[in-house]
């Protein structure tokens, strides 16, 4: 997939960032390439997992941080359960994925985060993840009405077969869970 | 016997059937099971992409409740089950986090249904419980991503051959067919984000199956069943090809052996015909 989205400037990350976050011993990395041949997403990704690692090796950092492959990553694990050298790649693509974040994701793949937002916010709102009101607000927050459109026929088909519970349970624990949440947000923003 | 249940969120909505047919084919089986009272989300795949910390807390929560019970507990999620397992690798590499204050120890085990009614109950239970052998029933048994791998957290013996659901057909005397497509992943966590991806990867198991000999699926989670059911009618429109491949969970097909009366509600359920291959094999 390549992405004819231009590439937003960014204060630089460096290469020793990126690898103390992951804690990953990336030079450990031969590039043996059973990553990428294992990877079933490598055919839409714009860079193949070991070459993403090279690239952090040589500190392109900006290419890795605005690549596709990050967004594409169905985090499969295939990758990490591989690699001869017991690199995490999956959890890697997921520190990069939470840098991309804070940074700003390009437009051709801001419907990843949103749908992460969604879920997200319907666990720190009910406790348990709401799934009739987690893809609606997904849909529509990525998609405006015409997105939400697009997905009313297979909502109706769900609701019909008795897949879809329309209202969400109001937990003792949703509390807590708020909490949990609050305390990692006041932690990041310190 | 009595063991901890963690449903994860599907299960009181998309994956009801899962549900459902999980407590009835283990209470056949004598096994009690307990929801743990007051569980949350696990964070699923959702929390680990924003935030490690986040991830983990949401995790651990439910972990430490389960360790106050002390019994083992069967996730059928693959996704709950990575996450729970997931946390306990970090508590018990001596990780310090908030949710569990102390020193972690525990001796429970964290399963997934489908290895817990293989290795617990055992091939012997699940045949004397059987009065409809599905003989003419030819599945391919599809396990996705997350029940093994990776394997240093998910304690599979087997990662890229798991063999408990194909153990558990094979006892109900289905005809199970073999195929190298077991453990690729069917694109679940893209579905909504890039659905032109994760049709393809779906297809590309249909395909297969059908290659192997199979005229139906069996699945052990909720995500893998949703992708593969749910959306089968708009796969077989983007590629042309003609596919009516029931999406059954392993439980669905317990239940039905075992002469369980619900199986009839369970697949009303789904959303690609799951009835009509049972009807002409005499089955339901």
């Amino acid at each position: 997939m390549t992405s004819t989205t231009p590439a937003i400037a960014h204060e630089p990350v460096s290469r020793e960032k990126i690898i103390a976050l992951s804690g990953e011993i990336l030079s450990t990395c031969f590039q043996c390439q059973k990553c990428s041949n294992g990877c079933p997403l490598v055919f839409a990704m714009d860079i193949a997992p070991h070459r993403l690692i090279h690239s952090i090796q040589l500190g392109r950092t900006e290419e890795v941080l605005n690549s596709d492959t990050i967004w594409v990553c169905a985090s499969c694990e295939i990758c990490t359960t591989r690699c001869p050298n017991n690199i995490d790649i999956a959890h890697l693509m997921d520190t990069l994925r939470q840098i991309s974040m804070k940074r700003g994701v390009k437009e051709s793949q801001k419907r990843v985060p949103v749908f992460h937002a969604a879920f997200l916010s319907s666990v720190k709102r009910f406790g348990r993840m709401h799934e009739a009101s987690m893809a609606l607000t997904y849909a529509y927050r990525s998609g405006g009405i015409k997105g939400v459109r697009e997905q009313f026929s297979l909502g109706l088909e769900m609701l019909r077969k008795g897949k879809i519970r329309p209202l969400p349970d109001r937990l003792m624990a949703g509390k807590q869970v708020n909490d949990i949440f609050h305390k990692i947000e006041n932690g990041e923003q310190s | 016997m009595k063991v901890s249940y963690y449903p994860g969120c599907s299960l009181d909505g998309s994956a009801r059937e899962y549900g459902e047919s999980i407590k009835t084919v283990t209470g056949v089986l004598g096994i009690e099971l307990e929801e743990l009272p007051d569980w949350t989300c696990c964070g699923a795949s959702s929390a680990h992409v924003t935030n490690d910390g986040l991830a983990s807390a949401l995790a651990v929560r439910n972990l430490v409740i389960a360790n106050k019970i002390g019994r083992d507990v069967l996730v059928p999620c693959a996704a709950c089950y990575l996450r729970l397992k997931s946390a306990e690798k970090e508590l018990k590499s001596g990780k310090q986090i908030e949710e569990n204050p102390g020193k972690y120890s525990s001796n429970i085990h964290i399963k997934h249904s489908a290895d817990f009614i293989w290795e617990v109950c055992g091939e012997k239970a699940i045949r004397e419980k059987v009065q409809k052998p599905l003989e003419k029933l030819n599945p391919v048994c599809y396990y996705g991503c997350l029940t093994t791998r990776p394997p240093q957290i998910t304690d599979a013996k087997d990662p890229e051959d798991p063999k408990a659901m194909d153990n558990i057909l094979k006892s109900l005397e289905a005809n199970v067919k073999s195929w190298s497509y077991k453990t690729d992943c069917c694109g679940g966590s893209l579905m909504l984000t890039h659905p032109e991806l994760a049709k393809k990867l779906v297809g590309h198991l249909f395909d297969m199956a059908l290659e192997a000999g199979a005229n139906c699926i069996v699945v052990g989670c909720p995500m893998c069943q949703s992708n593969l059911d749910t959306r089968q009618k708009e796969i077989m429109q983007a590629n042309g090809n003609r596919y009516n491949v029931p999406i059954y969970y392993f439980t669905e097909l317990m239940g039905l052996a075992f002469g369980s009366m619900s199986v009839d509600k369970w697949l009303k359920k789904h959303l690609t015909d799951a009835k009509t291959l049972l009807k002409q094999q005499g089955l339901l």
